[in-house]
């Protein structure tokens, strides 16, 4: 499994505001199904790619994981549509959410989870009206990306132990003898992390006051 | 000066000079007496801990900041009572943790290392700069936008100390920082803590770690039965061990 998908580079789009590129991913959106024409979708296609390859010099092969994850969808679509309308629409389908698979990753491999969080903030700043920390649910966001490599790893090793011993981590038995000692482990460690939460000063955040970004006028 | 923020309570006055003092300090965990009676002044540079598993340790260094308060007595850092001024000790007294991937809360490296930071409300800008020089000073420049879970134990643990060093403490407490490390790793890390200019407390099972420190407390039941410089303190409790 793989959560790293922010590729450091020095680009234009780079340095495009994370919200500006959200913004951009949406449009796009909205124009491929408002016109979705052969040309219009081509033209995207290729626009996506020149964005990602060229002016954010982004590696054809993290561009292609994100492809890859959706090529049976792709294929499904493709046969779906040629069989039950006609090549032009499926092609049109298929090229047009390969278009804005692409454009998503572009966009998250040009963007800090940092950045990303930061908008998700801002779109909840209204919450705190109801008495709900923006920068509380950044830090969730945060914290689950950060978890969920360790958790799996921590998973790995629990049925490597077992299977040391000769235990099968196969099938609901296996299952089960995995998760309750993962379950465990976490509980050990949930305790832990928010104690370090406490030592780095997670209480210190000055209410009414975004933690990433200068807070909108409240 | 270090002091960022005026400290909220006129009668709670810091004064750095007068190090951590615990006062008649007892902890039980529910009717579990786990610390008993611990009275000490710490003041020197360098103070280590040492004692058998489950003596008490860990509980004894996360009273230094507030972690943990004692159920009688009082801790007073700077001559701020940890009950009364939790969070003002917390930013005086940096605590690192045995476990490098318990306390790494942010999915890429440069961004844990702000964590502290923007909880203290420090600008952008200089945030940027304070977490660029510590990254460097550890040797994580180069790691600085990578996911935190592709990095070694060893660096790990590094990043772990930046992200309390970044905050500037005066102090900083270490529980068993070493544990988890490969030898390679675990002597990077001792030469680090060697080298801070904080006041350092130390929990460890590496006694090698202990060489040059000035005070070395050795726990027993709950209790300090040896505090003496390293050599006469590490010989009493492999005596104790011996014992056993
Ligand atoms: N949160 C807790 N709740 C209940 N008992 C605890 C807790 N933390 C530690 N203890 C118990 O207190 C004793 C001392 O623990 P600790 O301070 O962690 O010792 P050490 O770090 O020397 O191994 C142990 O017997 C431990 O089981
Ligand atoms: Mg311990």
């Amino acid at each position: 499994m793989t959560l790293a998908l922010y590729v450091p580079r020095r680009s234009v789009v780079h340095r495009v505001p994370a919200g500006g590129k959200l913004l951009a991913l949406a449009a796009l959106a909205v124009l491929l199904f408002a016109v979705p024409t052969l040309p219009v979708v081509v033209a995207a296609l290729l626009g996506v790619l020149a964005v990602g390859l060229g002016a954010a010099r982004l590696p054809a092969t993290a561009l292609a994981r994100q492809a890859r994850t959706v090529r049976w969808w792709l294929a499904g679509l493709l046969v779906f549509h040629t069989l039950f309308s006609d090549l032009p629409t499926a092609a049109v389908t298929v090229l047009r959410l390969l278009a804005l698979v692409l454009a998503a990753a572009v966009v998250t491999a040009t963007t800090r989870v940092t950045e990303m969080v930061a908008v998700i903030e801002r779109l909840c700043a209204p919450l705190r009206v109801v008495g709900v920390r923006p920068a509380r649910i950044g830090l969730v966001i945060s914290m689950a990306l950060r978890f969920i490599p360790v958790l799996a790893e921590r998973a790995d090793r629990i049925r490597e132990a077992q299977a040391a011993r000769g235990g099968s981590a196969r099938g609901i038995r296996g299952l089960r003898t995995t998760v309750t000692p993962l379950l465990v482990q976490l509980l050990q460690m949930a305790h832990t992390i928010s104690e370090a939460l406490d030592a780095r000063g997670a209480d210190d955040v000055p209410p009414a006051r975004g933690r990433r970004s200068p807070a909108p006028a409240a | 000066m270090r002091f960022r923020r005026p400290e909220p309570r006129p009668d709670a006055v810091a004064d750095p000079a007068r190090g951590i003092e615990l006062r008649g300090v007892s902890h039980r965990y529910g009717d579990r007496p786990v610390l008993t009676d611990v009275d000490l002044h710490l003041t020197e540079a360098r103070i280590g801990v040492v004692g058998a598993n489950g003596s008490g340790k860990s509980t004894f260094a996360r009273l230094l900041n507030g972690l943990v308060l004692p159920t009688s007595g009082q801790v007073l850092v700077d001559g701020l009572d940890t009950r009364a001024s939790v969070r003002e000790v917390r930013r005086r007294v940096g605590f690192v943790f045995q476990d490098p991937d318990a306390q790494i809360v942010h999915p890429t490296v440069a961004e844990d290392a702000a964590y502290g930071l923007e909880n203290q409300g420090v600008p952008t800008a200089e945030r940027a700069e304070r977490v660029t020089e510590v990254l460097a000073r550890y040797g994580l420049a180069g790691h600085a936008d990578h996911p935190a879970h592709l990095l070694s134990g060893g660096q790990k643990q590094l990043l772990a100390i930046a992200g309390v060093l970044v905050m500037r403490p005066a102090r900083v407490v270490f529980d068993e920082p070493t544990t988890l490390l490969d030898l390679v790793n675990a002597r990077r890390v001792a030469r680090v803590i060697g080298e801070l200019e904080q006041q350092v407390v130390v929990v460890t099972h590496q006694l090698d770690l202990l060489d040059g420190f000035d005070r070395v407390l050795v726990v027993d039941g709950g209790r300090i039965v040896e505090d003496a410089a390293p050599r006469a303190a590490i010989a009493a409790y492999r005596a104790l061990m011996e014992r056993r």
